[in-house]
């Protein structure tokens, strides 16, 4: 174990890797708040489908010499237009991606195959590359964040009522089409920016596990979000800082550390499940009495 | 044989005055006038002449597929007319109008759903409205009443995914409630409840015709929970209509007609029985050119 972490020059280090404990803040903030609509939309297979033609695109670009982030976006937006427009519907949704994802990733492997500059450059598209984070790629994954944060911002409400209650949002005149398209969008540049960071294979536990684990504990629609955003920078920034005292590559970290926030979120929820979550208060103005008798029967 | 539909005479007689006997709540919040709607060449249901007063109670009746979520759907602007006109709140329809609160078909929300009862009562009134803003404390205000008026205080802060079937479907009609509509469409709204919570959800909406004058659309497959409370009722059959008061319609003269079988109409206990109607009724059209079981589609989902 002794060999495993070593944390002399800690401070050293740390001033080295700036830039990559920002963009791993970032990431984290755009994750936790893109994972929430994840869950609530059933989209964890989409983001593992973006993630490998967002990797397919990277790899594309390493091969063909130009910028890698932006070969990565463009992948990860022709997979999110692609999810949003063909897969409205759960179900068809994930045919397509089930059809896409190995497509991408053949590609991508071929691209990998045939370029011949470092290896580091392979293998960090698909389990990350966070220390290598220099400032002109800094500025590609602010401009990113940026884009996607404001998008949220905007679409948050509708989003949320579409997700949450298609029919009355539908019959409130809300387009469901035009949400479910642009989320997609949006999911697929936050998609973008954490296979440059954590690496395709491994994008899952910062867009996926941090919102799933906050939404074990809480049900409030301004909690759910703030915890998701704080489990997944805790997990992204938290990664970096363990992984400069160790031999060992980021990703592990920071998929560990998000996994045992999950585990603890639902060893809380189950807790609070056995002692009766949501239980009845008194109700502060009844229809009737006997409303309130039959209210209290759960069905 | 006969494709025409029958329409009776009471069809377009004056609505009942809104109970409360004020006189400057007469432009009908829903009007029809010779509205038809069909798939194909499958006509729904055809010559609809309809007005709704204000605060008017009416039920909408028939089997599976005759067209009933498609009035909805119809008036929602979801779906349009094949013939005629239609006016809600005296404006054709089209999406988003705030005029009209729809209640679903009672379906389970998702547990991990983030939000609790309040959230989805708060969806009705801010729900579409575009970019960050902070909720009034008039819309707080509305929201919390809502929750009182349909007796859901007691869990308004409970995960929505975590209620009953009943408690889901109260907060359902607060949410609906909390923008004071003009019409209150609600869809099968007592379907999978239990009889308390039946008559309980029948009251709400009950109340709030009455003291806020809204209209009421009420689908239901069922006419008995609210039999005491509906106005009139649209008897819908295989492309075949009957409006009229509950006395009116539901006689056995009138339901043979519509289902073109013999069919016996029983009132028992101040309960009314229905013996002999065909769940899949004959179409219009006398050739069955669709093959079996296209009746049993659902005209959602077509």
């Amino acid at each position: 174990m002794g060999s495993l972490f070593d944390f002399s020059d800690y401070g050293a280090l740390l001033g080295l890797v700036t830039n990559s404990l920002i963009a791993a803040a970032l990431l984290g903030v755009v994750g936790g708040l893109v994972g929430v609509f994840v869950q609530m939309r059933d989209m964890q297979f989409a983001v593992h489908g973006i993630s490998e033609l967002s990797f397919a695109g990277a790899a594309g670009a390493l091969l063909a010499g130009v910028n890698v982030a932006l070969g990565s976006i463009v992948g990860s937006l022709i997979a999110g237009a692609l999810i949003g427009v063909l897969g409205v519907r759960a179900r068809d949704r994930n045919s397509v991606i089930g059809v896409l994802m190995p497509f991408g990733l053949g590609l991508g492997v071929l691209f990998l195959s045939l370029y011949s500059g470092r290896a580091a450059n392979k293998f960090g598209l698909l389990t990350g590359q966070i220390v290598a984070v220099d400032t002109v790629q800094l500025s590609w994954l602010v401009g990113v964040a940026v884009v996607v944060l404001a998008g949220l911002a905007v679409i948050w409400r509708p989003l949320m009522f579409v997700s949450a209650d298609p029919e009355v949002a539908a019959a409130r005149g809300l387009p469901a089409g035009v949400l479910s398209v642009t989320f997609a969008l949006l999911l697929a540049l936050a998609g973008a920016l954490a296979v440059q960071i954590i690496g395709a294979l491994l994008v899952l536990s910062l867009l996926v596990t941090p919102a799933a684990a906050a939404m074990r504990v809480t049900a409030s629609p301004v909690l759910a979000p703030v915890l998701s955003v704080t489990f997944a920078v805790v997990s992204a920034v938290g990664g970096i800082l363990l992984a400069l005292g160790s031999s060992v590559p980021i990703s592990p970290f920071v998929t560990t550390i998000s996994f045992a926030i999950y585990l603890v979120c639902r060893l809380l929820s189950w807790r609070r499940m056995r002692r009766g979550w949501g239980r009845r208060g008194p109700a502060g103005a009844p229809a009737r009495e006997e409303d309130l008798a039959s209210a209290g029967a759960p069905a | 044989m006969s494709s025409q539909p029958v329409t009776m005479t009471t069809a377009t007689a004056a609505p009942p005055a809104p109970s409360d006997g004020r006189e400057d709540r007469t432009a009908p919040v829903l009007s029809a006038r010779g509205a038809a709607v069909g798939f194909g060449d499958r006509v729904l249901w055809r010559d609809l002449d309809l007005d709704l007063a204000p605060g008017e109670f009416l039920a909408v009746l028939g089997p599976n597929g005759a067209g009933k979520s498609t009035l909805l759907r119809t008036i929602l602007g979801h779906q349009p007319l094949a013939a005629g006109q239609l006016l809600v709140a005296g404006r054709p329809p089209g999406r988003g109008n705030r005029a009209i609160g729809y209640v679903p078909q009672q379906k389970s929300m998702d547990t991990a759903t983030p939000l609790r009862a309040r959230d989805l009562v708060a969806m009705g009134i801010d729900g579409t409205r575009w970019g960050p803003r902070r909720r009034s404390a008039e819309d707080r205000r509305r929201i919390t009443a809502a929750l009182a008026e349909v007796g859901a205080s007691g869990y308004a802060d409970a995960p929505i995914g975590l209620l009953s079937g009943g408690e889901q479907q109260r907060v359902r009609i607060a949410q609906a409630l909390a923008a004071d509509p003009k019409l209150l469409l609600a869809d099968e709204p007592l379907l999978s409840l239990d009889l308390g919570h039946q008559r309980a959800v029948s009251e709400i909406i009950d109340r709030r015709r009455r003291e806020h004058h809204a209209a009421v659309v009420f689908v239901t497959h069922e006419i008995n929970p609210v039999l005491g409370l509906v106005d009139r009722i649209l008897y819908l059959v295989g492309g075949r209509h009957r409006l009229g008061t509950p006395a009116e319609v539901m006689t056995s003269a009138n339901l043979s007609e519509l289902y073109q079988t013999p069919v016996d109409v029983l009132e028992v206990r101040g309960r009314i029985v229905v013996v002999g109607a065909p769940d899949h009724p004959a179409g219009p059209s006398q050739h069955h050119d669709h093959g079996p079981g296209a009746d049993d589609r659902s005209p959602r989902t077509a």
